[in-house]
């Protein structure tokens, strides 16, 4: 999970833009309509490079809502969108242990 | 990009001279590094000012000898993040006594003014015009120092010496 | 403790009142992410996967118990209700939200605390030994000096804007206590054969991609010395540190290129220029700085009193005891580590609540101060042993009295992949399994000290290297591995530890840390032979057998 930040487009799979909001740093994703949602089910899905660049670019120029724009890979399941690895799945769920105090979301 | 001389922003009298062209007769000038090695006696020789654009990565000891005559010197930081002209500053000031006036050029930022001013830096090529006129509000920015530079500012060592009754050693040579 | 003046109070307030027009000029726009970024940065403000992380310096690892509950006010005003303790002596909010740091930085700065060079290119949080003080093998507080130093660096108008990070540790006892040999420089208090105390200046050490033990370049140097010294390392950094690879910028680098003896007559020639200037320290000002140090006043009592010979018939308080509790060098009293280290939780954790409580029984025991220590524990420095039993029921009551200080589940571990966006793999949940798995106290003892140190990626954070085992999450096509080294320490005889081979994935780590006990329980010559001494003796060899015959 070499840092994505710094990625050429090269896409592998199905894939979305993530970021970060610059308010609070949560994880958002890029929707289709180009604007930021909390919520990956509502994320636009690209797979292949030129689609990834048309949702990356208009994303990347964003620097007030988001920042660390990336292109990060998805799996698809029965029409659901998961994070595609380790890292994504603990950034959109956070992390994979007990916190000292459990607080809600 | 406004220059920022005096507190205040102000008109640049300097022109800039490339490597390759010809030095005008009049008027103020500033000269690269290489250009103003290879051409030292006879920039030294002109009535009107000279300035030198010195490289980062250059020892500013070779500056020593022209000292005296320069008018300018423009320090640079290519990136606010590379700070190798702070050193160059102090030492042009402090241990090599350079009193002309000494330029911040690059990528300069209001953050870094009370910095640059403590460096030693008298003028400064700002990037952003907002940056330029926030320029005096930003100096005052700080009133506690603790490193004692060429910029005489009162250091906090020293005045809490005095506070707690010792003596002064406010005589003591800044060198670096 | 460090008594602060007029003089830190106001700098602090400037400094958030700068930090909150910077905040609002990058919430305006203003400010371009690139722009802002370093600025956060000098103020500790990290991006991390999941928040905004805030680092807040513990310089030298003291703490008052009114800055302690200013630390649990934060974690509940601003983030989730707990921090984190970190190696370098710092603690770091995983939470917080940008709009609200300014704000969160305020309430810090009335107790004196901050972020202010906990980050960036510049110089660091001077971090000690956790017993600065009170160890009863050191020559004086190495605390005075880290405080000289730290407020010369602080805002320092020259050495800002560093290649990449400078971090300085300062020890003044026999034993290392401060992993003096991995800083990048680092100051060790010697007595010369004049009987005069000054420095052993050591340079270029440091872990991460390429790890180097630090080496000498000045045998002894005089105290009024420091400054200047210092000064001159740092000149010839700024200037001759590569900028052009993130990777070679560290001194370390620089160090190594030249070679110590070489780097060591270039800072000689620099500090000749300087070393009877301005910066050389008067008398007067070492003994300012000193002056404001406050010691407690001690009673006068007798080690081992009546109070703790009963207690010890308790089998739980002696555990702990022979465990956490440490010589202290006022007779009659004790230095006593706290465990941040429960078995299954994550290590260095604190909740607001504990800090709370902590700061409590500071005040009521231990003359209102508290350390903290690279091993990601906390330290009570001054309790009278009279009060031990007390102490051993209020720490046990809040879950930090785990007998497990420097055994094998004494882990350092940094936040991984759980929290940090540098990260390849997780480090946390490594730990809390090997914890586990050694949670049986007698097992545990059995193996006598045995650090274990794990890191999510190669920046080392977790100080993999030097961990008697050493663990390092790699990624191999998608999933986490981890790369075991054995052999490494921290301490006055630092050594990088040697790989013992092939990765293996997540599942298998605690196996085959199990393994590596098993193997030493086998190889060692006597109990009391320590698996770093085992190591020694026989060599990676008869280890790696034991680890890779199975796998």
């Amino acid at each position: 999970m070499t840092s994505p930040l710094q990625q050429k487009i090269k896409i592998a799979g199905p894939s979305v833009v993530t970021a970060n909001r610059l308010g609070d740093g949560a994880v958002v994703y890029r929707t289709a309509r180009h604007q930021w949602t909390t919520d990956i089910a509502d994320a636009a899905v690209v797979s292949n490079a030129t689609a990834a660049t048309e949702l990356l670019t208009p994303a990347k120029a964003d620097g007030i809502n988001a920042v660390d724009v990336y292109v990060a890979p998805v799996k698809l399941e029965d029409d659901r969108i998961l994070p595609g690895n380790l890292r994504e799945q603990i950034r959109m769920r956070g992390p994979t242990i007990e916190l000292p105090y459990s607080y809600g979301a | 990009m406004p220059l920022v001389k005096g507190s205040r922003i102000a008109a640049d009298t300097f022109t800039r001279v490339e490597d390759d062209a010809p030095i005008p007769e009049q008027g103020a000038v500033l000269v690269p590094a290489a250009r103003f090695l290879a051409d030292a006696a006879e920039l030294m020789q002109r009535a009107a000012p000279v300035g030198v654009i010195w490289p980062n990565n250059m020892d500013v000891s070779e500056l020593v000898p022209y000292l005296d005559k320069l008018a300018l010197v423009a320090l640079v930081f290519p990136i606010f993040r590379d700070g190798r002209a702070y050193s160059q500053a102090r030492l042009l000031r402090e241990r090599y006594a350079y009193r002309g006036e000494m330029r911040a050029t690059g990528q300069i930022l209001r953050d870094q003014f009370v910095f640059y001013l403590r460096a030693g830096f008298d003028a400064f090529d700002v990037v952003k015009n907002a940056d330029a006129a926030a320029f005096e509000e930003t100096a005052k920015r700080y009133s506690v120092f603790f490193q004692p530079t060429g910029d005489g500012r009162l250091t906090v060592a020293r005045s809490r010496l005095k506070l707690h009754g010792h003596r002064d050693p406010a005589a003591k040579r800044v060198t670096v | 403790m460090y008594l602060y003046d007029e003089f830190d109070r106001t700098l602090l307030t400037e400094r958030v009142s700068e930090f909150r027009g910077q905040v609002a000029r990058r919430l305006s726009g203003e400010l371009t992410e690139d722009e802002f970024k370093s600025l956060r940065l000098m103020n500790g403000v990290y991006l991390q996967l999941h928040a905004y992380m805030l680092r807040i310096a513990i310089p030298y690892g003291t703490l008052s118990a009114v800055q302690m509950r200013r630390l649990a006010h934060v974690a509940r005003k601003y983030d989730r209700g707990y921090g984190h303790f970190t190696t370098r002596q710092n603690i770091q909010f995983n939470w917080i939200k940008l709009a609200q740091l300014p704000d969160a930085m305020a309430d810090l700065a009335d107790a004196g605390l901050h972020g202010m060079q906990t980050s960036g290119n510049c110089v660091r949080n001077i971090t000690t030994d956790q017993w600065a003080g009170v160890a009863p093998d050191e020559i004086e507080d190495p605390r005075v000096w880290a405080e000289l130093i730290r407020q010369h660096v602080t805002l320092h108008p020259e050495f800002s804007f560093l290649p990449r990070k400078f971090k300085i540790a300062v020890g003044a006892s026999d034993h290392d206590r401060a992993a003096l040999r991995i800083h990048d420089l680092a100051l060790r208090m010697h007595k010369n054969g004049a009987g005069e105390a000054g420095f052993e200046v050591m340079v270029g050490g440091g872990l991460g991609r390429t790890p180097f033990i630090a080496k000498t370049i000045k045998q002894f140097l005089p105290v009024r010395d420091v400054l200047t010294y210092i000064e001159a390392v740092l000149r010839l950094y700024n200037q001759y540190g590569r900028r052009d690879n993130i990777y070679k910028a560290r001194i370390k680098i620089l160090v190594h290129d030249k070679g110590g003896e070489q780097f060591g007559k270039e800072v000689d020639a620099e500090w000749q220029n300087i070393k009877d200037g301005s910066l050389a320290l008067d008398k007067d000002v070492i003994a300012d700085i000193a002056t404001r140090f406050q010691y407690p006043d001690y009673e006068k009592l007798l080690d081992n009193p009546p109070e703790l010979k009963a207690a010890q018939a308790d089998a739980r308080f002696a555990t702990w005891h022979a465990n956490s509790v440490s010589r202290h060098k006022q007779s009659g009293y004790a230095i006593v580590t706290l465990s941040l280290k429960p078995i299954g939780k994550p290590t260095g954790d604190c909740t607001a609540d504990q800090m709370d409580k902590i700061a409590d029984i500071a005040d009521r025991y231990s003359y209102s101060e508290i350390r903290v220590g690279h091993e990601q524990n906390l330290v009570l420095p001054q309790v009278a042993q009279r009060d031990l039993p007390e102490v051993f029921k209020a720490l046990d009551a809040i879950g930090v009295a785990t007998p497990n200080v420097n055994q094998i589940s004494d882990i350092i571990a940094c936040p991984g992949l759980d929290y940090c966006s540098l990260a390849n793999a997780r480090a946390i949940p490594v730990a809390q399994e090997i914890s586990k798995r050694f949670a049986e106290p007698n097992l545990a003892k059995s193996l006598n000290r045995l650090h274990v140190n794990i890191s999510g990626c190669i920046n080392a954070c977790g100080h993999h290297h030097v961990g008697h085992i050493g663990i390092l999450g790699v990624e191999k096509n998608g999933e986490e591995f981890y790369q075991i080294s054995i052999g490494g320490k921290a301490d006055e005889n630092a050594q990088l530890g040697t790989l013992l081979g092939p990765a293996v994935p997540y599942d298998d780590v605690v196996d085959a840390v199990e393994d590596l006990a098993e193997a030493y329980l086998a190889l060692r010559e006597r109990p009391d032979e320590l698996f770093i001494d085992t190591f020694k003796r026989v060599g990676v060899e008869p280890f790696k057998e034991r680890v890779y015959a199975t796998r």
